[in-house]
């Protein structure tokens, strides 16, 4: 690490203020702009499939890399528990064991 | 949280079994924020660096990055754009979830700081508009502590735990925002624009940056609507613009 205190400081700040201007943008407009159920219905698609993507990569990949077989191995076996409705502890426990077990026994 | 709560800031009441789903997700979390205050105090940061970022920032993902990109001598102006572009998608979440912080200005104001994925998720995954504010803020809340505690402690015990991935903590991220959103995914079309925008984000998450590919995913959005009936057949979708109610 080679960056100085005030650089820091202030790379945090803006990042900081940068990301609650991205939050209140949206949650402002949401108040002030009366939408439409159809856009309300769009809106609550776009954050599905953006949930869903996050979901995809953050399961697949570390970087730009493959993440491996023992974490999506994981997910899988959490999201099928999770699509035959088990509790979400079920699902939570499911997908860590596995991906762990699977870590233990020597796959990546 | 006293002071809030004598200002008549009320969290609704929250049914049992959501509470202990909630519990669950903040103790996955607070093993993710042990793992992050670790990490970055391996990368030679002081303390008050992750401890800050997460009161701050409060967005795990973008935090990440930005330790990563400036604990290896990256520009800081860089590391803050993609720290940036990966919180972008917090815009729509406000959209789409804004109604469950409620209304009056402490609420909207304390409450846009504490929208992160899972309580989005959390608000996405109820219909009736209390449960879905109770959610909200229970989720939002719990995190928000949860979170800065494990940081601290992850950098004050440092390497103990840098490895989360034994536990198999990284696959419980991902399992419980599916788990959130299967109701949601029940419905065809929803379901469908879902999986090509998750195609299409891994197929751009090889090239470009961490954030584009998520919000590149939104291509789908088209094929996610074309199924919406012009009245909400209530997918997730039961509350229309809700801001009327003085909760």
């Amino acid at each position: 690490m080679t960056i100085g205190t005030t650089s820091l400081i202030v790379a945090i700040v803006v990042l900081a203020t940068g990301t609650y201007g991205l939050r209140v943008a949206g949650t402002t407009l949401q108040s002030r702009l009366t939408l439409s159920a159809r856009t309300q219905r769009a809106m609550t698609a776009a954050s599905v499939i953006m949930l869903v993507a996050l979901i995809a990569t953050a399961s697949l990949l570390d970087g730009h890399a493959f993440a491996g077989w023992a974490r999506p191995a994981g997910v899988a076996v959490g999201g099928l528990l999770a699509w035959r409705r088990a509790p979400l502890v079920a699902v939570v426990l499911a997908a860590a064991g596995v991906t762990a077990g699977l870590r233990l026994f020597g796959v990546r | 949280m006293r002071s809030i709560r004598r200002t008549g800031f009320r969290v609704p009441p929250l049914p049992r079994g959501l509470a202990r789903d909630i519990g669950l997700v903040c103790l996955a979390d607070t093993l993710v924020g042990l793992s992050f205050g670790a990490i970055a105090t391996a990368a030679g940061f002081p303390i008050w660096v992750p401890a800050l970022m997460s009161v701050v920032v409060f967005a795990g993902a973008s935090q990440f990055l930005f330790i990563a990109i400036v604990g290896s001598g990256g520009n800081p102006i860089a590391a803050v754009a993609a720290g940036l572009l990966v919180n972008a998608r917090h815009l729509p979440f406000g959209l789409a979830v804004g109604d469950a912080l409620g209304t009056g200005r402490l609420r909207r104001t304390v409450g846009s700081h504490l929208l992160i994925d899972e309580s989005a998720a959390f608000a996405l995954s109820q219909q009736d508009p209390r449960r879905r504010s109770a959610a909200f803020w229970a989720c939002g809340i719990g995190l928000f502590c949860c979170w800065n505690a494990g940081v601290v402690v992850g950098a004050l015990i440092g390497s103990v735990v840098t490895d989360t991935g034994a536990l198999g903590m990284d696959a419980a991220f991902p399992a419980v925002l599916l788990a959130l959103l299967a109701p949601a995914l029940r419905d065809r079309w929803t379901g469908i624009g879902a999986v090509v925008g998750a195609v299409v984000a891994l197929g751009f998450a090889v090239i470009l940056p961490a954030g584009l590919p998520v919000l590149l995913a939104l291509l789908s959005l088209p094929l996610a609507l074309r199924g919406a009936a012009p009245s909400g057949r209530g997918t997730t979708t039961a509350t229309p613009t809700g801001n009327r109610r003085p909760v």
